[in-house]
């Protein structure tokens, strides 16, 4: 594969061109796209940068042609990418159920702003259900939650990889921080960290005579009965879970002992990490938990969390109102722990927030 | 010495003045002529405007007439079903090009094929200004934008989408068509007014589009803006009535 970026090398830059790095560094073939913010600088450094590397680029006419077309580019065998946000990410979520249907390995960068409608440009972790569920079926999608460049940077690579080994549509949510803000982080060639790419492959337009090398290839998404689609649903529903525990991810720190678990995922996630820091030094038993998939989610490791803890409280953190609480809820169904909320939709968390919020519980 | 304060359109709503455009801007000048149009037609009180997302969006408390802003691209349809349900109201959408010929063109092309009886006014400032001055379907070939940073390659993006000519196509008699320009204000006035006359009189279908200015994502100073509006553009998108079911007396 060629390389990129030569020599690892440190870098200070947005994340919006951090995933422009990335995708070309992963050997991304083509992006579609149609501008908005926060996500808007991925599309104007992948113009500058794609055709020195003998990439590709479409603007699409809005969203719902940037989703068909990346889903049509991967049918034909090409790494192919979007990026999008908010009322964008709606408009997605008719290709996305194309892609999850169809088993389309389809690369996706959300950049959360502010909801509902067009709501703010600037951040929000509001999308994680539409993201996570948004599509009319199960949802069997894969998603990473980043907290920091050098993550949005390492799980871009890695998107296209799970995306294409286990050919689920794959997510990296992001936020309007995470596009915007500028950050020190190391740029790579995947293959000088022992990262193998996963070649992309053509579903249709394969080689071989059709009538004398093979059958022609009929893709489908639609059943006449009621039963087909079942087994499909069925089928794909227990691949799924039985990927599941390759793909999960998650961080755990200062759990064993704690009184109470502080849960939040993305940028949040770093407040949370600042505060059981400060917490503890104070002598307050606070651990911290975060869930990098959100789809799959650590279900299992976060039940053995609260029941090896025998921690008293979890406490949710995010800047949604709920979204990664129920989440959460569906995930430990039975688990007796109480459940305390900090719920800041569409505005930033800070350490301060979730150390007023721990003590005013315990 | 006293200066004299430019005379303010009635219909504009004077708490939400001076307006949020940047200095140099062709929405303050086609908001200029819409208000005026409403004052002269006595429309104020039955008038709907309606605005899009994009810097059309700036102006959704503008006027003194009951307001709504809808979604990027939107504008159309939400436009459509209020004059649908309430007949009697004149339904004036105002929109951006990326908003009209791109995301919501689907809305555009039916609602003139069905010959909706709206008002609809799009500033074509050949970017989309609000995100930052990407490409748009009204891009000049070689004009170089976010997204096109190597200039339009007609070859890969296709040639600026000539909307009234293509609405014009697809509507029957009794719709309106024009465009404007801002660098010929009178005119400007006078197509707009024309296009909810037309609305007023239950013709059909109206729409005005407007060459606008955008220094802000252009990078130009005033001379080279409006060098650019009237030396390329106007070029490129006649300016004129093209469809008009209205007497000739008001040419
Ligand atoms: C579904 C959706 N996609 C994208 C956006 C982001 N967006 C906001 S304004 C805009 C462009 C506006 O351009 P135009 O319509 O030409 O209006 P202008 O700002 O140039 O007046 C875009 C793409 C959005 N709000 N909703
Ligand atoms: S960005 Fe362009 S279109 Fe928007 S207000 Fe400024 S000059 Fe006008
Ligand atoms: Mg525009």
């Amino acid at each position: 594969m060629e390389k990129i970026i030569g020599e690892p090398k440190k870098a200070f830059m947005t994340g919006n061109e951090t995933v422009a790095w990335a995708c070309l560094a992963a050997g991304a073939d083509i992006m579609f796209g149609y501008p908005i913010t926060p996500q808007n600088e991925v599309m104007h450094y992948w113009t500058r940068l794609a055709p020195k590397y003998n990439r590709n680029f479409l603007q699409t006419e809005d969203e719902l042609s940037a989703g068909f077309t990346t889903c049509g580019a991967v049918q034909a065998g090409k790494k192919a990418f979007t990026a999008t946000a908010g009322p964008g990410n709606v408009l997605m979520q008719e290709p996305f159920g194309m892609a999850e249907a169809m088993r389309l390995p389809v690369l996706s960068i959300i950049q959360q702003r502010g909801g509902p409608s067009s709501g703010t440009v600037v951040y929000s972790q509001q999308e994680v259900t539409l993201t996570t569920y948004g599509g009319n079926g199960e949802g069997h999608r894969i998603v990473y939650s980043t907290a920091t460049h050098q993550e949005v940077y390492d799980y871009v690579i890695k998107g296209f990889n799970t995306a294409w080994k286990y050919r689920f549509p794959t997510f990296v949510l992001g936020d309007g921080y995470q596009a915007k803000m500028r950050e020190p982080l190391e740029m790579y060639d995947p293959q000088d960290k022992g990262i193998e790419i996963i070649q992309p492959y053509p579903l249709i337009g394969i080689p071989g005579k059709i009538g004398e090398d093979r059958e022609p290839q009929h893709l489908c998404n639609i059943y006449s009965l009621e039963e087909e689609l079942y087994e499909v649903v069925m089928r794909v529903s227990a691949e799924y879970e039985s990927i599941s525990p390759e793909i999960v991810e998650f961080q755990a720190r200062n759990c064993e002992d704690a009184d109470i678990i502080i849960i939040s995922h993305g940028v949040v996630s770093r407040a949370a990490d600042d505060a059981v820091k400060i917490l503890r030094a104070q002598g307050i038993k606070a651990g911290y938990f975060r869930p990098i998939t959100l789809r799959p989610f650590p279900q299992q490791q976060l039940r053995e969390v609260i029941t090896q803890s025998g921690a008293k409280y979890l406490l949710i953190a995010e800047s949604a109102y709920g979204q990664l609480e129920r989440l959460i809820k569906q995930e430990i169904y039975g688990e007796t722990v109480e459940i305390e909320t900090l719920f800041m939709p569409g505005v930033g968390i800070i350490d301060f927030d979730i150390i007023k919020k721990v003590k005013s519980i315990i | 010495m006293e200066m004299l304060a430019p005379a303010t359109p009635k219909s504009w709503y004077l708490p939400t003045k001076p307006h949020k455009f940047c200095p140099g801007c062709g929405h303050g000048i086609t908001l200029k002529a819409l208000g005026e149009a409403i004052d002269e037609l006595g429309i104020q009180q039955e008038t709907i405007f309606g605005c899009d997302i994009g810097c059309s969006l700036l102006a959704w408390n503008f006027f003194a007439c009951d307001s709504t802003q809808t979604h990027h691209g939107r504008t159309t349809p939400v436009m459509v079903g209020i004059k649908r349900a309430r007949p009697e109201l004149i339904t004036i959408g105002y929109m951006g090009d990326g908003g009209g010929y791109s995301i919501g063109s689907q809305h555009l092309l039916n609602s003139a094929v069905r010959n909706e009886k709206v008002t609809l006014i799009l500033v074509n400032n050949t970017n989309y200004g609000m995100t930052g001055g990407q490409m748009a379907p009204t891009t000049l070939p070689g004009q170089i934008t976010e997204t096109s940073p190597y200039g339009r390659d007609p070859e890969t993006t296709g040639y600026p989408t000539r909307g009234p000519e293509f609405i014009a196509e697809l509507t029957p008699e009794g719709a309106y068509v024009a465009r404007a320009t801002v660098s010929k204000y009178k005119q400007l006035k006078r197509l707009i007014r024309n296009a909810i006359r037309n609305q007023m009189e239950g013709n059909g279908f109206s729409f005005v589009e407007v060459l606008s200015t955008c220094p802000t994502n252009w990078r130009t100073n005033a001379n080279q803006t409006w060098n650019f509006l009237e030396e390329k553009m106007e070029q490129y998108f006649p300016v004129g009535e093209i469809k008009s079911p209205l007497g000739k007396g008001d040419k």
